[in-house]
């Protein structure tokens, strides 16, 4: 299955790209597996644990699962207002 | 003007803030007699950071997930408090220095509702809402700001 990950804030800034898209053979991966990924493949220096994840416009847990065609996000510590 | 979710609601613009929040004031008053006190906050972009001068600032937002966790807030608030009204504005892009980032309107039956209810939705619009700051110093240098994470 194949997946968006788009990239914002000092993210997007780190992976030098808006987004990409990934083809997963594991159909058990998780965001978090996606997120250790993107470290690894960008050198994104943001720990995990002040992370969140999102798909499809929504937070969700780092375990849950993710479906062919879903866009997932990470997102930084947020600093509006 | 902002298009903006009347009486209850949250949006996110590039448009200066301000002409719609003098408006909005008056028309919704007018339309709501029912509200005896009004709390607003505006969220100003500031000159200086951790002891940094700041010449200019940007906001990026993903604005998907921004309007729905704001929108989230804002009912939320309304319907815990019971507020007749309750709007968030917060604006994205190159905010001038001075100029309002955010703007917050509450009312309530009464004064005590609307200042918590104020104070809750900024509060929680700090915490969850994706907008990321990107601010330039005057020492030439320049940075994201990481908010407190949950």
């Amino acid at each position: 299955m194949t997946v968006t990950i788009r990239y914002f804030a000092m993210l997007r800034q780190t992976a030098g790209r808006d987004h990409e898209v990934i083809t997963l053979t594991d159909p058990d991966a998780s965001p978090s597996q996606l997120y250790d990924d993107a470290v690894a493949r960008h050198g994104i220096n943001l720990d995990r644990s002040i992370v969140r994840a999102a798909i499809n416009g929504r937070y969700v847990s780092w375990d849950s699962p993710i479906s062919d065609g879903d866009e997932v996000v990470f997102i930084p510590p947020v600093s509006g207002g | 003007m902002i298009d903006v979710p009347q009486p209850v609601g949250f949006t996110i613009t590039e448009e200066r803030i301000l002409p719609t929040a003098l408006r909005l004031s008056e028309q919704i008053i007018a339309e709501h007699p029912e509200i005896g006190g009004v709390v607003t906050f505006e969220g100003r972009v500031r000159n200086h950071h951790k002891g940094r001068t700041v010449t200019a600032l940007e906001y990026s937002v993903y604005r998907d997930l921004a309007i729905r966790e704001g929108e989230r807030i804002v009912r939320a608030t309304v319907e815990r408090l019971e507020l007749p009204v309750a709007i968030a504005i917060h604006r994205v892009g190159a905010v001038p220095i001075g100029e309002m980032a955010v703007w917050i309107y509450v009312g309530g039956a009464h004064r005590q509702a609307a200042f918590e209810g104020c104070r809750e939705i900024i509060d929680e619009i700090k915490r969850h809402v994706p907008i990321w700051k990107h601010e330039w110093y005057g020492d030439g240098s320049d940075e994201w700001v990481l908010g407190n994470p949950q």
